[in-house]
């Protein structure tokens, strides 16, 4: 099948990626190493030829442009979506054995919040595997639930249905119910998007706590202004990967030009600008 | 028309089972939004049927149902090509697929109608009357056929929904995670259709094809308005297609006889669906959350709360100017509050009872003690906000009034206490007037 994609005419050819070489192919301790990977939607590719090899216990954002195949990586790495070439290993085995390893939080648009379910049932979700197929949820696993919610500080929020809660609050049931899950990696399609600010610190010190006890986070993001900040680790996407490293390293003028070319705009580069600046006052 | 217990007893109890065992699928194809998929499948098991037939000749149970599973399971699959090859979107390849599938079926039908048992307005609309008419015996107690298949179903489908509960709760909400932490959400898709597609062929019989709809997303639909939990709407459901179905058979061979002395009775397919309806519209007005007139009664006592309080507010500023307030009920009556001088009556008459104000003969009405504190809160955070509109956003004075208006009734006593310190604690408001504490 990959045979009959066309290449996308892009400049920046492979000689230009910033891998980080291990010598081996899929280490084990990376928690995400990716190798090959196309995917194609109606044989237009959306992701060429991405290798990518995480390193364990780090924040790692991913940033592109729109259309970039950002959400693409994180889908088509669980299996979502259907590879055209390429191979996924989580700390050195396929993903479909690793399955317990791997936390998702999907972008909130993706179900439907009229759905008749409270804010702890959802939270309850990340446990279902856990339980078991056909097993009925128990108490203990609706604790474990609650004091996720708890940690995301939505404990009174427990029994409201979850149309009910704001935007910001519904995005922290989703991270609350990915917490549940207990994972080593956690793969985070834009946990930001259209929440306040208070609640994006909140989040912000949630993965940095997960982090700090060892946990991988991948985290779809868009604001370019809050990389250095948030992340220790930057992957530059667009359709091909661009960059990827420690944000010290790889998050620069030049790989921002490569990975948004014209599409930069003048509000995206001040930020950049101001990002940088804050660092060298830190 | 009489009721004969022999039958009418037999119609209720297999129109119940049909809405029971309808109406657990029914659940999930509504939280999926995939009504229409509903309705495609139960038109689409037709050819299926047919085929089933024609190449078997015979009606047996197990031959219709492997039929009806196969059609189900491809009107699901041609949908789904027809969406991605088709480039349309999933109603119109619904669209497309089911009615092709169905007319297929009908032409398959009528073509051998003449060595054929299986009649068109029979698929269509079912006639439970009839059905109940033929019996069988297992463990030696007569019932219908079509009630023996229906309990059959219904016992399948509660096991399977007892069992996969919450996976099927979570593949219908969020699809994604499902599949990431093992549970295939295709799978538990395909496995819903199969149901979908059993079920209506069992209930064919009995309310046919299009009313069957009725049965799989009417009472979940109801039942979604009137709570917000899952396990309960699941349960709703059934008691209320199970309403459905027992109103519907009384309610067919009793109200035409009502109406039209010469009418004896009607289908009772047709009412239970027309009761199923009318629960619907009733959930609707009544629902106690997502109900018509429980939303406008909330809304009616909030604005009444509200005429109540500027009723106080302006007893209060009367009483700063004596003399004024001997016609005190006149000028609230005048007085700009938006509302009909009916409702400023009632508003006097409830604060009075509340023990707010006191009537004092003839026009005049005062505060009394308790009363007092109210209104004093309520102005004190009227005038603060005036002031803090004025310092801090520049408002021209004329603006100042109805903005306030609007804050004062929801200031708790911790804005008023910061409104007063980011205003410096002003013993005056901008027009000059005291702010009361």
């Amino acid at each position: 099948m990959s045979g009959t994609i066309q290449k996308p005419v892009i400049d920046n050819a492979k000689a230009n990626v910033d891998v980080i070489a291990t010598g081996q192919e899929h280490p084990e301790d990376s928690p995400l190493s990716v190798h090959d990977l196309t995917v194609a939607y109606h044989r237009k590719p959306v992701l060429w030829d991405i290798d990518l090899d995480l390193p364990d216990g780090k924040v790692i954002g991913i940033v592109g442009p729109n259309g970039a195949g950002k959400s693409t990586l994180l889908k088509a790495c669980m299996d979502l979506i259907p590879r055209a070439s390429g191979r996924v290993m989580v700390y050195g085995k396929p993903y479909k054995k690793q399955r317990q390893l791997v936390g998702y939080v999907p972008q909130r648009e993706t179900v439907d919040w009229d759905f008749p379910v409270s804010a702890l049932d959802v939270v309850t979700m990340g446990r279902y595997a856990r339980i078991g197929w056909c097993w009925p949820v128990t108490r203990s696993h609706r604790a474990a639930a609650m004091t996720a919610l708890d940690r995301v500080g939505l404990a009174d929020f427990a029994h409201r249905q979850i149309s009910q809660l704001s935007g910001g609050q519904q995005q922290r049931v989703f991270l609350a119910r990915a917490l549940t899950q207990e994972a080593q990696l956690y793969l985070m399609d834009e946990p930001f998007a259209a929440v306040d600010a208070a609640t994006e610190q909140a989040i912000v010190r949630i993965l940095h706590d997960l982090r700090d006890a060892g946990r991988t986070v991948v985290v779809v993001h868009h604001d370019l202004q809050t990389v250095p900040t948030y992340f220790d680790w930057v992957a530059m996407l667009n359709m091909r990967l661009v960059a990827v490293g420690p944000v010290d390293e790889v998050f620069t003028q030049v790989n921002l030009q490569k990975t948004y070319g014209g599409k930069l705009t003048l509000l995206d580069e001040a930020a950049y600008a101001v990002s940088r600046e804050m660092r060298v006052k830190r | 028309m009489t009721w004969t217990p022999a039958i009418d007893n037999w119609i209720v109890a297999t129109g119940v089972m049909a809405a029971l065992a309808c109406a657990l699928p029914g659940n999930f194809l509504v939280l999926r939004r995939m009504s229409m998929m509903g309705d495609a499948i139960t038109h689409a098991v037709l050819p299926g049927l047919a085929v089933a037939f024609l190449m078997t000749s015979s009606r047996g149970s197990v031959t219709m149902f492997v039929g009806a599973v196969l059609a189900g399971l491809l009107t699901t699959l041609f949908t789904q090509w027809v969406e991605r090859f088709g480039r349309v979107d999933g109603n119109a390849a619904m669209g497309v697929v089911f009615t092709t599938l169905f007319a297929v079926g009908l032409i398959l039908i009528v073509r051998s109608a003449d060595h054929v048992d299986l009649d068109p307005s029979c698929v269509l609309y079912g006639s439970i009357e009839q059905a109940v008419l033929d019996t069988v015996r297992p463990f030696g107690i007569a019932m219908p056929r079509a009630f023996l298949t229906l309990l059959i179903v219904f016992a399948i489908n509660a096991i399977l929904f007892g069992v996969f509960y919450k996976e099927f709760k979570l593949s219908a909400f969020d699809p994604a995670l499902a599949t990431t932490l093992g549970i295939n959400a295709t799978v538990m898709h395909y496995l819903l259709m199969i149901v979908v597609a059993v079920t209506t062929v069992a209930a064919f019989e009995a309310v046919g094809s299009i009313l069957v709809i009725a049965m799989l997303i009417v009472p979940p639909a109801t039942a979604r308005l009137l709570t917000d939990r899952l396990g309960v709407m699941i349960l709703l459901s059934l008691v209320l297609g199970a309403a459905s179905a027992g109103l519907g058979h009384v309610g067919a061979i009793t109200v035409p006889s009502m109406i039209f002395p010469e009418v004896s009775d009607t289908t009772t397919a047709g009412v239970i669906a027309v009761v199923a309806g009318l629960l619907f519209v009733m959930a609707l007005l009544l629902s106690p959350r997502h109900g018509v007139i429980s939303r406008a009664v909330h809304r009616w006592q909030l604005n009444f709360h509200i005429v109540k309080q500027d009723v106080l507010g302006l007893v209060y500023r009367l009483e700063e100017h004596p003399g004024e307030h001997e016609q005190a009920v006149q000028r609230i009556l005048q007085d700009a509050m938006d509302v009909r001088p009916m409702v400023s009556h009632w508003a006097i008459g409830r604060l009075v009872r509340e023990g707010l104000l006191n009537r004092m003969g003839g026009d005049d009405v005062r505060l009394t003690e308790t009363g007092r504190e109210h209104a004093t809160r309520l102005v004190r955070a009227h005038r603060l906000w005036e002031t803090y509109l004025e310092r801090h956003l520049d408002l021209p004075a004329g603006r100042l009034h109805p903005t306030a208006e609007r804050f004062e009734h929801v200031t708790t006593e911790t804005m008023a206490k910061r409104l007063a310190d980011s205003t410096d604690r002003p013993a005056q408001d901008p027009h000059g007037r005291d702010i009361p504490r």
